[in-house]
């Protein structure tokens, strides 16, 4: 994870040298804050990552050399063909589409955005009480 | 949900049994496979890049003489605006990083999936009906959004841009944004959490690595965009005074917060390109990439440096720090540079193979560096104001964009296709394709930098017969015919593949990555086994023992005794 | 990286020794170039007709000379890397070769020198075409608006403006006197675009910008409008008269009467 934390980390500080000189030469603000956020976009995952790269064990991605019982177990779960994504995408299209046509396009495509939450979460649940280790 | 075991290496994969998947229509709207989400992705932005292209011939004929009465002058105003929105929006960008980039990515650096199936599923139907949405503005009784894709404010505000076109344009990109931020989130979590064991940061492709930077551009600048069209949506509606001087806003901030977004944008736009090109050189030219670091780190300076550079679209505004940004401008020059020469360097000694594909690559570079030499002209301050919003930058954008995302992009095409179908595309009308567009592409460009240094204005529908303009036009117009009956080529080529297919074996160009290492086109959840992976060419190394890079390991006989 | 470099990889070497001979060849003409652009075409480009313009049209030059060099050499190897090392006949596995520290370090630090070069040149004349005279002969106060000009001669009180379709207004310049412009906007942005002077200026609504045009030669240009501004954008033309001081005094007395 060191090298991951450091994309970030390099990305971050250097927006924060770029800020520093720009700040001060142009005193310029839209700009400058727009970088102070950059800044803070590159520094907060890349500090995040590395705190936790000190504390966890090294990845089987990580290392060079992969050890045989380094590349056994389970990658995920990963899953199968849904609806939902379908239903919430139409449903968030509606609902743009009420900032042009009217109120009356957001109430339906809400409707569309809370069956999916509720649909894919009761899915989910479906699918993983289906797992072998989380059935009780 | 199906729970995956890590593949074993070189031994037969121990991949759940699953589900009977659905077929057909449903299986469409349903699959989360970033297999299939990213073929909808390629399918869809390559009609976009149909429909944008037309628009772009009809601009064109409107060019082709002077006082031109092909279409309205709101028409034409219509035309190049959703023209440019949808080849950057809606093309160019979902071209790469939903297209390519979920097809490949995955398989690229050895993983099952992306990180979040769900999530890229919903960022395409976002992307699908938010592109759309673009097109109803031709159908609104006040017409499509006229103010240049740029939409700079107050011309984009109410008084001056009234009626629902605007706002379905708003609605449009804010939908298309939010889709890239979720692809974005979810190329990078993919990229940092799901590689194959062994593929550490160092040996990852460059296309990957490319991606990655690309991904967290995206997240830096593509939520800008989205707060910027917030404003302007609450300026239009709302009676919020963001972006006019009567209510004691700052029409400038438009400019900036665009650009905030827009010049990152280009290299959101740009990077996945030359990751693909830096996969694809290296293969026809059977030689390892020069200087694999060097490219790593001459994309990520690329992405510091693309986003601080914003102000150099505003030289003209008076309102910025010239030396800062053209100095910042100038420098991106190097790591580019770097890139241009590594795939020199790199053909250099090889044994290169012309086929399309690499055709295409070599096209590619050839605009590019025509693109980027005209691109360091115009951060020069003092050039740019001489050939601001004149035909010289709408030629250097083009030369570096079609550069990109036609060439590299279709050389990609023709590289990937084979994993993608499992089917090759016709290798002669693919020499044809490219070299109609190629010389098309010349014809149509060199032109219009002679007309902007002349002081043609773009976006200008009309011009005088007294200008001077009009051969210029002419020639430029028919290479965009040209650039449009090679593009035909390319619909025919995808077409005869389609009805006639060729099979591809697995590894048909002696790949290097671990996308060859697996059936074209893949199973479900891509590998049944992996290669070891000892260096950055995993599949090559299988392949070609007696040339590997990695050095044999010897693990004090762990691996005998397996 | 450089694992393989060593004896018996005479391509790179090659390479380099191409580099190392046409790298300071191209820094030096650059800047000789630049120094000197007076004998070399204008590769396209307008004069300038004021003294701001024609340094920028000197840079012009010197970037397009520059340009060569970098974009020929550029060419130059890639055609050479294509007709060069094409396979032929049967494919046999070239030299595994994966990187040249040195060679990475020159193509790294060369394209830093030439755009420190260009950058030293840029600064030197925007600071020139950027100036704004502290007492100019000449004031003028220019207004963009949808769609057409107004030029306001403050000292003289005389006016001119697009008074619609085909009526354009003019702007008029006595030929060796600087003027200093005030650039404004009434309602959207606008571009004011003199080609021939290789200059624009945004004109913004709230934002005030000032610039100097010193004009060389008597003659007659057009203006345009280079941003986009909405339906008539590229209607907005004006013309440029650049006249003799007489020439000028006689058109202000002209037009003071109306």
């Amino acid at each position: 994870m060191r090298n991951e934390s450091r994309v970030y980390l390099g990305i971050g500080s250097f927006f924060v040298l770029i800020l520093v000189i720009y700040f001060v030469w142009s005193r310029e603000s839209t700009g400058s804050v727009l970088l102070l956020a950059s800044a803070g976009l590159g520094l907060l995952p890349g500090l995040y990552i590395g705190w936790w790269s000190r504390r966890m064990q090294q990845r089987p991605e990580d290392v060079d050399e992969v050890a045989p019982r380094d590349i056994t177990g389970v990658v995920g779960q990963f899953p199968e063909n849904t609806i939902f994504p379908f239903t919430l995408g139409v449903g968030a299209w509606l609902v743009g589409l009420a900032f042009v046509f009217g109120l009356w396009f957001a109430i339906i495509g809400l409707g569309f955005v809370f069956g999916a939450a509720i649909g894919a979460t009761l899915e989910s649940k479906r699918a993983s009480l289906s797992e072998r280790e989380n059935r009780v | 949900m199906t729970t995956l075991q890590e593949p074993l290496v070189q031994t037969a994969g121990v991949v759940e049994h699953e589900r009977k998947a659905p077929g057909g229509f449903y299986k469409w709207i349903t699959s989360v496979d970033h297999k299939v989400i990213g073929k909808n992705y390629m399918y869809t932005a390559l009609t976009f890049m149909f429909i944008a292209g037309a628009m772009a011939l009809l601009i064109r004929t409107q060019l082709f003489n002077p006082d031109g009465h092909v279409v309205s002058l709101q028409t034409y105003n219509e035309l190049f605006t959703i023209h440019g929105s949808m080849m950057l929006y809606l093309f160019a960008g979902p071209f790469a990083f939903g297209g390519f980039a979920n097809f490949i990515i995955p398989l690229q650096i050895g993983a099952p999936d992306m990180a979040f199936p769900r999530l890229n599923n919903l960022s395409y139907w976002l992307y699908l009906l938010g592109g759309v949405t673009m097109l109803f503005g031709f159908f609104t009784a006040s017409g499509a959004a006229a103010f240049g894709w740029v939409a700079y404010a107050p011309l984009s505000s109410a008084p001056y841009s009234p009626g629902p076109g605007p706002d379905l344009w708003i609605v449009s990109i804010a939908l298309v944004g939010f889709s890239g931020i979720f692809t974005a989130v979810n190329l990078v979590t993919t990229i940092f959490y799901l590689r194959a064991p062994g593929m550490t940061m160092f040996r990852m492709p460059l296309f990957s690595w490319s991606m990655l930077v690309t991904g967290i551009l995206i997240l830096i600048a593509f939520p800008v965009l989205t707060a910027a069209l917030v404003l302007l949506y609450a300026d239009r509606h709302y009676g919020a005074h963001f972006f006019s001087v009567a209510g004691g806003g700052v029409p400038v901030m438009w400019q900036n917060l665009f650009w905030f977004f827009g010049h990152p944008e280009v290299y959101i736009l740009a990077l996945p390109f030359f990751g693909i090109i830096s996969e694809l050189i290296p293969v026809f030219s059977r030689k390892p990439i020069f200087g694999y670091k060097g490219m790593v780190f001459a994309t990520l300076a690329i992405a510091g440096l693309s986003t601080g550079v914003w102000a150099h679209h505003m030289f003209t505004t008076g309102t910025v720090l010239l030396p800062f940004f053209s100095a910042l401008s100038l420098l991106i020059a190097v790591p580019t540079g770097i890139k241009v020469f590594t795939w020199i360097a790199t053909m250099w000694g090889g044994q290169i193979r012309f086929n399309t594909s690499m055709l295409f690559a070599v096209g590619f570079i050839f605009a590019f560096v025509m693109g980027g030499i005209t691109g360091v002209m115009l951060a020069s301050p003092p050039i740019d104001f001489y050939t601001h919003d004149t035909y010289f930058v709408v030629a250097h954008f083009h030369q570096v964009l079609i550069g990109t995302t036609i060439f590299a992009g279709f050389a990609g095409i023709y590289y990937w296709y084979p994993k993608l179908t499992g089917r090759f595309l016709h290798e002669g009308l693919g020499k044809w394709n490219f070299w109609v567009t190629f010389i098309g592409f010349w014809i149509t460009f060199m032109p219009q930098y002679l007309l902007g240094l002349r002081g043609m204005p773009r976006r200008i529908a009309i011009y005088s017969p007294t200008d001077g303009f009009t051969f210029l036009n002419r020639m430029s117009t028919v290479g965009s015919y040209m650039m449009g009956i090679g593009m035909f080529l390319f619909l025919l080529n995808f077409i005869i593949s389609w009805r006639r297919p060729r099979p591809a074996g697995d590894n048909p160009w002696d790949g290097f990555t671990l996308e060859w290492a697996t059936s074209s086109p893949p199973p479900a959840h891509n590998f049944h086994s992996l290669p070891a992976i000892r260096s950055a060419r995993p599949t090559w190394d299988m392949n070609h023992p007696e040339h590997a890079d990695a050095v044999p390991a010897v693990t004090g006989g762990d691996e005998s005794a397996q | 990286m450089g694992r393989f470099v060593g004896t018996g990889f005479e391509q790179s070497r090659g390479v380099r020794r191409v580099a190392r001979v046409l790298g300071p060849i191209g820094g030096i003409g650059v800047a000789g170039v630049v120094l000197s652009a007076c004998n070399i075409p204008t590769f396209g480009a307008f004069k300038g007709n004021t003294v701001q313009g024609n340094s920028t049209f000197h840079l012009w030059q010197g970037f397009f000379v520059a340009s060569i060099f970098v974009g020929g050499i550029t060419f130059a190897l890639l055609a050479l890397a294509i007709i060069r090392f094409r396979r032929k006949g049967e494919s046999i596995i070239p030299k595994q070769i994966h990187g040249n520290t040195k060679l990475e370090v020159f193509y790294t630090v060369v394209p830093v020198l030439i755009v420190a070069v260009l950058y030293f040149f840029t600064v030197r004349v925007e600071n020139k075409v950027d100036t704004v005279a502290r007492n100019p002969n000449l004031r003028v106060d220019v207004t963009g608006f949808q769609w057409g000009w107004k030029f306001y001669y403050p000292k003289y009180g005389v006016t001119t403006i697009t008074k619609g379709v085909d009526l354009y207004p003019t702007l008029e310049l006595p030929v060796g006197e600087t003027a200093t412009f005030r650039l404004v906007s009434n309602d959207v942005v606008h571009g004011f675009y003199m080609p021939e002077f290789d200059f624009s200026r945004y004109a913004l609504p709230g934002v005030t910008n000032y610039f100097d045009f010193t004009p060389q030669h008597t003659a007659n240009f057009l203006g345009r409008c280079s941003q986009f501004c909405g339906l008539y954008h590229a209607d907005m033309l004006f013309y440029v008269h650049v006249v003799s001081p007489s020439q000028f005094q006689s058109w202000i007395h002209a037009h003071q009467g109306s």
